[in-house]
């Protein structure tokens, strides 16, 4: 077993886990957050998408004692004092969700987007979110949400 | 509540935000597979690594010791407990209906079959253990190609033989028009098989306490579920509830009852503890059900000035290794919907149902209308150069005119309205049709590099599955009905429960704006409840575009109750007779006096306390309802799309698309626009992109989602969408619109592919239409070398241009295939 301390949403959590665990299996069973899913087993869907130190990993191809010391952001420390963050507002008003599985990590995957770019183009959008997939929505509305936060300065 | 109450605006048509966004954003969610019971046991299943063997040894014994786990069994550990897992359509009476053990027993027919498995305290420890399992397997040969195992002399998958079906329907004279017509095109199409990948893979959760069962799942069908684990298992169907919680997308695949679902439930009886199994994606890919598979041959017989005479259809459909719930119903469904929108004398509709050593087919989004559209539009544009004419000229030369409707359908649908002139013109004005076909010509002209493609879709579909008398007529084990509850609380607020079971569709959004509506409450005052057995006990589920036209139909037929209930105790509360109120949306006012009223929360109150209800009222306004469709829905529409297809690399891009649906009425245009958006996504991925490949030995190798190409928002185009409405005859006036994007956008991208590539003489791609297959048709066209061995390969999987027709599909003109 191998010792970490990860900071999540803002708690920190000392744990002993083996050293095989997956960071998203840490994240789901050990630590509670289970706001963020799996959506395969090859890191291609992107549904379990986090923030690493401010930058967006997937969490299944990450170990959990590769994040000791780190400082992870899950979809459910993205809303701050009963306020949504502005991607989860403007998913909301954009109806850029079906069945909501994959928007954790979309809207994860979105805010390293706009973090990197916070002015993209519509194609900036579809090439900047190309490693999450979503089977509902055929991503209109996804990229209109990505471009309402833009536009509402997210990161301003 | 007061009698100054202001009615609300207008709900239906609104676009309201939904209501399930909020615990979706937030990752507040409830998937089966967050749930976590006191001591909950982890299933692994080992899979056959074969397509096709006879099991002769199974020996769990040393997976038993492995550290953590609690058991391990093999398909003989359930012998007499598990049944066969249920195929709910026998579409013809002398159908092979196979046994179909949930754990093998004895043989196995396709690779991921699950064969044994290991309950151990955590998923890790029941992975580790099923490496202890030892199998002994004598492999058979797997028959892979529907086209040879329909042959004599071919290898079984079953002992009754490879064909599990022949269904016929024809009508009029096919033989005197096909000979008597003056043109006669016939083309065969292959519809490749893919994988529906729900972005939530499936996931159960079984526990038994004191006799009484509960089973989460990852499913669409919570109601049939538990009917159909009651039958399997013989757990009594009154100590089985089944929940589906948040359910992360289905498009049929959740339509379902697993091996997986039984055996959790049958361990969890073994153990007196509660178990969990999620699938991974590599597994799901394997073992979740697929879709389509098909090889369609079509004939359609026409004058010289277009007016098609007769379609004569000879379907073979890949069933897979065994027949699950709706199986051999899905190409069946076809035999309704080959015909489409067009107008004929005779037809002719032939399907058997072949079985193979790989995954069972079933219903995938669309079922059986997206492969029947495909061919008459792709044959639709074959006619149109053999006619020389403007392929949209054609379809309306033969489509029914907006005022013939109702029209009985050679098929013998009746469908009730549509306007296919008005979807049209509507869709070329969106487009550009005929700037787009000036460029498309002088990028001709011009020997472009990069050529340009229109395609055409006029689509309709059948949907809002069913009336129950049709089902039974097609020997379908259910009904069509949905059932939907109202209960008023005491403070005014409102319980609607429906049996409908929404994975992703917001039907806790669209329903409270019915019965906003409807009762004149509050939107926000209204809580829908669903996908539970307990709180909704009666249901037939979601799929088939049928929610909303049989769920919300009976929705608002319950609501009608509560109105008709409150009726006698408004009087009695104002003191007037019956004849005397009036009903408007929330309030029953005195008729001249509409000051004085009632409202609907008020009378829910008086029930509450029941202090001086009218004699003989009972104290309830609560109602049940359960609606019966009497026809299906057909929802249509003109889709077109533009393609660039660079003629030097083979990649295909999607220019401009355009869809103009006609689902009638609507009650959330941004849920609508949402479904289409969706739908056109899953078109045009297995247009261009999904299938789902098994190689000689019967492996799958698409197993991960890097091989099998659910497409990125980088792939696909932005959509311009449009909408006419001519209503449905239901009260609502509302369509299906789950299904209607997927079914038209396939063929509108084909026919735009195959259309910028006529001037090479190319008349068909097999789909997907990838770079390399587009590459390969315009190299060949242009006289290129002898086909490699890569290309030998790769036609020996889906190329319509070897010789092995199928027997009874021969004499089949292979001009238009790709090489």
């Amino acid at each position: 077993m191998a010792e970490v301390t990860v900071t999540v949403d803002g708690v920190k959590y000392a744990d002993s886990v083996e050293p095989r665990m997956l960071l998203v299996h840490y994240l789901r069973e050990v630590v509670g957050k289970t706001g963020t899913p799996i959506g395969c087993d090859t890191s291609n869907c992107g549904a379990c998408t986090v923030l690493m130190d401010g930058e967006s990993v997937k969490s299944c191809s990450v170990l959990a004692v590769q994040a000791d010391g780190a400082q992870v952001t899950t979809i459910e420390g993205m809303a701050e004092g009963g306020q949504l963050h502005p991607l989860q507002q403007a998913f909301h008003e954009s109806h850029a969700l079906q069945c909501g599985y994959c928007t954790p990590g979309m809207i994860m995957a979105a805010a390293d987007l706009l973090r990197e770019n916070p002015h993209p183009s519509d194609e900036e959008i579809r090439e900047g979110l190309e490693g999450n997939l979503c089977r509902c929505t055929g991503y209109e509305n996804i990229v209109r949400a990505v471009r309402r936060a833009a536009e509402a300065g997210v990161n301003q | 509540m007061t009698a100054t109450e202001e009615a609300p605006v207008a709900e239906l048509g609104r676009a309201r935000l939904r209501k399930e966004d909020e615990r979706l954003i937030t990752g507040q969610t409830n998937w089966t597979d967050n749930i976590k019971l006191p001591g909950m046991l982890h299933v692994a299943f080992l899979r056959s690594p074969f397509a096709h063997a006879r099991i002769r040894s199974v020996d769990v014994s040393a997976a038993r010791d492995e550290p953590g786990v609690i058991a391990a069994y093999s398909g003989a550990d359930f012998a007499g407990e598990q049944g066969s897992l249920p195929c709910a359509w026998p579409v013809t009476p002398d159908i092979v209906i196979p046994d179909h053990p949930p754990m093998a027993t004895e043989e196995v027919r396709y690779v991921g079959e699950a064969v044994a498995c290991v309950v151990a305290r955590d998923r890790y420890a029941a992975a580790d253990a099923l490496n202890a399992i030892e199998i002994d397997y004598d492999p058979l040969p797997p028959v892979l190609d529907i086209r040879e195992a329909i042959k004599d002399g071919s290898p079984k998958v079953h002992e009754a033989g490879n064909q599990s079906f022949d269904f016929l329907f024809q009508q009029g004279d096919l033989d005197s028009t096909f000979r008597d017509a003056p043109v006669v095109v016939e083309r065969t199409f292959r519809q490749q098989r893919l994988i529906p990948a729900a972005m939530e893979p499936r996931a159960v959760v079984a526990s038994g306490v004191g006799g009484e069962f509960t089973l989460w799942s990852a499913t669409q069908i919570p109601h049939i579920l538990r009917l159909m684990l009651a039958m399997v298992t013989g757990i009594g169907e009154q100590n089985l509830r089944v929940i589906a919680p948040d359910v992360g997308g289905g498009f049929g695949s959740k339509l379902q009852v697993t091996a997986e679902e039984v055996l959790a439930l049958l361990i969890t009886r073994k153990l007196g503890r509660p178990v969990k199994w999620t699938e991974s994606r590599s597994e799901g890919n394997m073992t979740v059900h697929h879709g389509r598979d098909q090889w369609q041959r079509i004939k359609i017989a026409a004058d010289r000035d277009g007016r098609i005479r007769a379609l004569d259809v000879d379907l073979l459909a890949d069933m897979g290794a065994y027949l699950m719930l709706v199986t051999p119903g899905v190409p069946v469904l076809g035999a309704f919907m080959f015909n489409s929108i067009y107008k004929m004398d005779g037809y002719s509709f032939r399907c058997r149902g072949v079985f193979t050593t790989k995954m069972p087919t079933d219903a995938y989004r669309g079922a059986g209308r997206p492969e029947a559209t495909f061919a008459i539009e792709r044959i639709m544009d074959e006619l149109a150069v053999e006619l020389g004419m403007e392929p949209l000229e054609l379809r309306e030369r033969n489509w029914i005119k907006h005022e013939e409707f109702p029209f009985t359908t050679i098929s013998g649908l009746t469908y009730d309205s549509g306007n296919y002139e008005a979807a049209t013109a509507k869709a070329k004005e969106l487009f550009g049709y005929d700037e787009l076909r000036a460029e498309q010509q002088r990028r001709r002209d011009s020997a472009d590099p990069v050529q340009l493609g229109i395609g055409i879709s006029t689509f309709t579909e059948m949907c809002g599955l069913a009336p129950s008398r049709v089902l039974g007529s097609l020997a379908y084990g259910a009904g069509g009905w949905e059932s939907a509850s109202i209960r008023m609380l005491p403070t005014g607020k409102v319980e609607v429960v429906t049996g409908s079971s929404a994975h992703g569709q917001g039907h806790e959004t669209a329903w409270s704006q019915i019965v906003a509506d409807k009762l004149g409450v509050p939107f926000e005052d209204i809580r829908v409840l669903h996908g539970d057995t307990q709180s909704s006990p009666r249901g037939m589920d979601t799929y088939g575009s049928r929610s909303l036209t049989v769920g919300g139909m009976a929705l608002v037929s319950a609501c009608g109750k509560v109105i008709d209930k409150a009726k006698p105790i408004a009087a009695g509360l104002l003191e007037v007779s019956a004849d005397d109120l009036e009903w408007t949306p929330g309030r029953f006012t005195v008729k001249g006096d509409p000051d004085k009223g009632v409202s609907i929360g008020e009378i829910a109150l008086a029930t509450f306390a029941a202090h001086a209800l009218p004699d003989g009222v009972e104290p309830s306004i609560d109602a049940d309802a359960t609606y019966d469709p009497e026809n299906f829905s057909f929802p249509h529409g003109t889709h077109l799309c533009a393609t660039e297809i660079d003629t030097e690399t083979g990649f295909v891009k999607i220019r401009k698309y355009v869809a103009v649906d006609d689902i009638g009425k609507v009650v959330n245009p941004l849920i609508v626009e949402g479904q289409v958006h969706g739908g056109l996504a899953q078109g045009i991925a297995q247009a261009l992109y999904e299938e789902a490949v098994y190689d000689d030995d019967g492996n799958l190798v698409t197993t991960t989602l890097a091989d099998y190409l659910v497409p990125a928002a980088s792939d696909l185009p932005s959509y311009v969408t449009g909408r006419t409405e001519s209503p449905a005859d239901n009260s609502l006036g509302v369509k299906g619109v789950g299904e209607a994007g997927t079914i038209a956008s396939t063929p509108a991208v084909v026919n735009a592919i195959v259309d910028a590539l006529r001037p090479f003489g190319i008349h068909d791609i097999t789909m997907p239409c990838t770079p390399e297959r587009v590459w390969r048709a315009i190299h060949s066209a242009r006289g290129g070398e002898q086909a490699s061995a890569a290309e030998q390969h790769e036609a020996r999987q889906n190329d319509q241009t070897q010789g092995n027709s199928p027997a009874g599909i021969g004499d089949i003109d292979q001009s238009g295939s790709t090489s």
